[in-house]
């Protein structure tokens, strides 16, 4: 994982993610939503992520398995973020 | 229709005040203007006291609503579901573009919704019925 997209997203998580574990004990995969994030909190972490990246969710994407796992936003952001 | 051809979806959602008041503090008009429509903002934006527990009674009806929408993963802009404050003092859900689409598909005749909140907690109760699927109507047993 490149890391700098990755450190941000954990930052971003661990202000925003409202969750039950330390950040750093979950793997890319892990399940965000089991480790304790709401939906409230996920719609607070995906306003954070557009504007630490500077993208836009639209709305197809507003959907939970976007936002399930570390892995899965990255792939998000970085889809978000490819120029075209 | 008779009533056999009916039932009733429920969904719930309990949302923690002091967490809206955080979003709204930490995020502001970004939280505030892509999850609530610009009625509801007004409305919840008119008493300053009680702003985060009206936004979280929202927030958590928009969820319930999602929930008795029995969405498969689908993406939907919470805007498209609003909360309409009655002048009797009760709220009632309004559904528009992509959340009225998927309501009419999923069958809905009406819904219903009741929102509270106490101490740190504001939740909503969404309660919807609609058509059943074809197909899915027990058959009748055959005379003995």
């Amino acid at each position: 994982m490149s890391d700098e997209i990755g450190t941000k997203i954990r930052d971003i998580l661990a202000e925003h993610g409202r969750l039950a574990k330390d950040i750093s004990t979950l793997s890319d995969d892990a399940d965000l939503y089991q480790a304790g994030m709401t939906s409230h909190a996920s719609v607070n972490l995906m306003l954070a992520l557009e504007g630490a990246f500077d993208i836009e969710f639209p709305d197809s994407m507003l959907r939970r398995s976007v936002f399930e796992s570390i892995s899965a936003i990255r792939t998000a952001v970085t889809g978000l973020t490819a120029p075209r | 229709m008779s009533g056999a051809d009916i039932h009733v979806i429920v969904g719930i959602d309990l949302v923690q005040i002091s967490q809206v008041a955080s979003s709204l503090h930490k995020l502001g008009d970004a939280y505030v203007t892509r999850i609530f429509t610009p009625a509801e903002i007004a409305y919840c934006s008119s008493n300053p006291i009680v702003a985060p527990s009206r936004f979280a009674a929202r927030f958590a009806a928009k969820e319930a609503t999602l929930k008795a929408l029995r969405l498969n993963d689908q993406g939907l802009d919470l805007r498209a579901i609003e909360v309409k404050q009655m002048p009797g003092g009760w709220s009632e859900i309004e559904l528009h573009g992509a959340a009225r689409d998927l309501a009419e598909a999923a069958g809905w005749l009406s819904c219903s919704v009741s929102i509270s909140h106490e101490g740190d907690y504001a939740t909503a109760v969404v309660a919807a019925t609609a058509r059943k699927p074809l197909g899915s109507q027990p058959k009748p047993t055959p005379a003995q």
